[in-house]
């Protein structure tokens, strides 16, 4: 395998693991908002547990991408960052704006008309975040940004404007919504009804998924057309089948309440749709203009960065181990403030 | 105002908001390891409540930089794209580093903010000097990356276009060892006095409070160590800016005209059209010794630059003089708290000492703001110095007005909420510490 091409892979396996990671947590946002009921206090206890200690650590693999996109592929990184300024902006924006309300409501739990007002902006920008997220990585695949000799010539509309942006954008958003009510269901071990409270949630949202799928799949048709070509390669029907087992057994696991074999049922099916989403646009980093290979860095950047990566994962994964070591209980039995 | 002056606005903003919150992930968690490690070796419960409560205004602060740091990642290439095409591949190895640092910094922190109850004491400990170390280890690596900017090394030009690119040379730029030291040295400098301002404060009020005491004590210290150190790191950066970027080094000292036995321009108002700093104090030779240790040394005017490659001279001038306005203030405040604690053997606890450490509480940061203001506007018109212009870097993306504004509105509503709610949280749990610290003896 070329340099570039195991850097590409670098870039994806940092975006599935920030929507493993911090996707679960903008559904936590979206679920807050939406807490209901008698034990909604509860809910959003159990999710503020879940997200508290982590959060930060997990958003840094988003920084991982740019830095890794920007340091091994300049070009294209130039070119998204022009073609998608409106929608990555407002990503940012939804991102400043839900870290520090939940950072302020973690501060200050105790004046309830300003919890409650925090939790506003923590679960809108929740909500909005992965929709722009989505419509940004939906540009990328529509294949209607054009790049000429190293300069955007499309304008700063196209693509993500596009109803298959659009549609990407509904879905990610029901995805990190399916996938946080899922972890939830474990997080919520030991808290009773909050815990059918969370199952509810997960299945609700596991099957509205289906139609938002079908949906970007129809619209993709015309939208997207490089990658709808690209899933009727040969491992498209097989990726397609295992995504759909991941799907349902894991709202079946949710039906008779195996919470860990839904949660990893549901991780799986998140990774398969993002790898099938980068096997139907491979070569291209922005299709149709920019390819893996033309976009490259040197040489002596690409081997120097796989280096830095492999002994920054030496310093981070047994970081990571004990940090999900140290927490493992209070994901468990959440109870009052530790801090 | 155009599109490029707003890009400059937005950047300089994040920036400026950003390095506040940059500093204090390195300041304060190296004064929660000195206080948590005087717990561990003195059993004094003080200091666990001194730790706890530092650790709880970290934990907002640290949350507000972790997302504004994810902005100013993007905004590179979203408002300066054609500089990161070019320079990507030389200046991203230590971003990749800085990368990694923060994720070790943001990992250890919750286990330090959430894990009290969770790993022992010794562990505990160990996980804010991670933090600490790593928060330090992300400005080395992010200075080493502006310190390319302002000496750009570690590839040959082609045809315009940057080949045999090493980035490990890169990052060992010219600039880099001087930029990186000023910078570190300074985010002590600035918790320091910042932390012991806000403490001394409370002491005014109860002398005897020895929650107060021992907080003042340790950041005071931290502050009075480290201000002479910068001081000699100031004159190794500005020898290195008057041999490397003549234009900055002339913008900063308002020094107009080439000349040896050059004088020091203390203050004053430049002006580029008469090519006079006017109103200023003037300390013969003084500039020459600076700048060259050589009192007849010869130091190069703004004479010597083409018109259209000189910086904003009033901005780089001004913000040089409250840099060193500010830090020398802070050099005499540390002078007078050895003085005292000398005098007195104990922390110094004079009544207009404490109120002049409230006075001076922002002082350190203010010294930083205007720190940057020299290096970045000193730095212009180029974005990379002498290869490529600030104006050739910018996206052409227009209406760049609205995310400035956009921008712009949320830090300041982010940062009056931040000083509401820490001023609260300061008042409502410290003044009563002795009765927590009470408790966690008995």
């Amino acid at each position: 395998m070329s340099v570039e091409l195991l850097l590409a892979g670098v870039v994806l396996v940092a975006l599935i693991v920030y929507a493993l990671t911090a996707g679960a947590d903008y559904g936590g946002g979206m679920w807050d908002l939406l807490a209901r009921g008698p034990r909604a206090r509860q809910q959003r206890d159990v999710i503020e547990h879940a997200i508290a200690p982590i959060w930060e650590a997990n958003h840094v693999w988003l920084v991982l991408v740019v830095v890794v996109l920007f340091t091994a592929f300049p070009p294209a990184f130039a070119a998204m960052m022009v073609a998608l300024h409106v929608p990555i902006t407002l990503v940012l924006l939804g991102i400043v704006l839900r870290g520090s309300a939940f950072a302020f409501r973690k501060y200050d739990p105790e004046r309830e008309h300003l919890h409650r007002r925090w939790s506003t902006i923590f679960g809108i920008s929740s909500f909005l975040t992965p929709f722009f997220l989505g419509i940004t990585l939906g540009g990328l695949a529509s294949g209607e940004i054009r790049v000429l000799n190293g300069q955007v010539v499309s304008g700063f509309f196209a693509g993500w404007t596009s109803p298959f942006a659009l549609a990407c954008g509904a879905f990610a958003q029901g995805l990190f919504a399916f996938l946080a009510a899922v972890y939830l269901t474990v997080d919520a071990e030991g808290a009773g009804p909050v815990q059918d409270d969370f199952r509810r949630r997960a299945l609700v949202s596991g099957v509205a998924l289906a139609p938002v799928a079908a949906l970007v799949f129809a619209v993709a048709g015309t939208g997207a057309p490089a990658i709808f070509r690209g899933l009727t390669d040969w491992w498209a029907p097989l990726l397609l089948l295992a995504t759909s087992v991941c799907a349902v057994a894991g709202l079946l696991a949710l039906w008779t309440r195996r919470f860990r074999i839904a949660r990893a049922a549901a991780a799986g099916q998140v990774t398969l749709i993002l790898l099938g989403w980068s096997l139907a646009q491979y070569p291209n980093l922005i299709v149709p203009d920019v390819t893996i290979p033309v976009a490259a860095a040197e040489r002596a950047t690409l081997r120097l960065l796989v280096v830095t990566l492999a002994v920054g994962a030496v310093v981070l994964l047994p970081s990571f181990a004990y940090l999900f070591y140290v927490f493992r209980a209070a994901r468990q039995a959440p109870g009052p403030g530790s801090s | 105002m155009d599109d490029l002056t707003f890009a400059r606005a937005q950047m300089g903003m994040s920036l400026a908001f950003h390095i506040v919150f940059a500093v204090i992930g390195i300041g304060v968690p190296a004064l929660m390891v000195v206080s948590e490690g005087l717990w561990l070796r003195t059993g004094d419960a003080t200091y666990l409540t001194l730790t706890r409560h530092w650790a709880r205004g970290t934990a907002i602060l640290f949350a507000v930089g972790a997302v504004s740091g994810t902005v100013l990642s993007f905004e590179l290439g979203l408002l300066w794209p054609t500089f990161m095409a070019y320079a990507g591949a030389i200046i991203g190895m230590p971003f990749s580093l800085e990368g990694f640092a923060f994720f070790t910094e943001a990992i250890f922190l919750g286990i330090h903010l959430y894990g009290w109850d969770r790993v022992r004491p010794l562990a505990h400990w160990f996980a804010g000097v991670v933090v600490a170390g790593s928060g330090l280890a992300s400005a080395v690596f992010v200075v080493t990356a502006n310190a390319w900017m302002n000496a750009p090394a570690g590839f040959t030009l082609v045809d315009g276009r940057p080949t045999n690119i090493d980035p490990i040379a890169a990052m060992l730029n010219p600039a880099a060892l001087q930029q990186v030291v000023h910078m570190v040295v300074a985010a002590y400098v600035a918790t320091g006095f910042g932390v012991a301002g806000v403490h001394a404060y409370f002491l005014l009020r109860d002398r005897e409070s020895r929650f107060h005491r021992r907080a003042f004590a340790i950041a005071l210290t931290m502050g009075a160590v480290a201000i002479p150190v910068q001081v000699v790191s100031g004159d190794f950066i500005a020898r290195m800016v008057a041999m490397r970027q003549p234009a900055k080094f002339a913008a900063m000292e308002g020094h107009f005209r080439t000349e040896a036995g050059a004088a020091l321009t203390i203050g004053g108002w430049p002006e580029p059209e008469t090519m006079e700093t006017r109103f200023a104090i003037h300390i013969p030779y003084g500039l020459s010794l600076l700048a060259h240790h050589d009192a007849n040394a010869v130091v190069v005017g703004l004479d010597r630059i083409p018109r259209n490659d000189w910086p904003d001279v009033r901005a780089v001038h001004l913000g040089f003089q409250v840099m060193v306005g500010t830090g020398t203030a802070l050099l005499g405040l540390a002078a007078w708290a050895a003085w005292l604690a000398w005098r007195y053997r104990r922390a110094p606890d004079a009544a207009w000492f404490l109120r002049a450490c409230v006075v001076a509480t922002p002082f350190g940061f203010i010294a930083i703001e205007a720190g940057w203001v020299v290096t970045e506007m000193g730095r212009q018109p180029w974005i990379i110095y002498g290869l490529m212009r600030t104006a050739d870097a910018v996206t052409p993306m227009p209406g760049l007005a609205v995310p400035f504004a956009v921008f712009t509105g949320v830090y300041v509503v982010l940062s009056v909420i931040l000083v509401v709610l820490l001023r609260r949280g300061f008042m409502e749990t410290a003044p009563a510490p002795t009765a927590t610290a009470a408790r966690d003896v008995g």
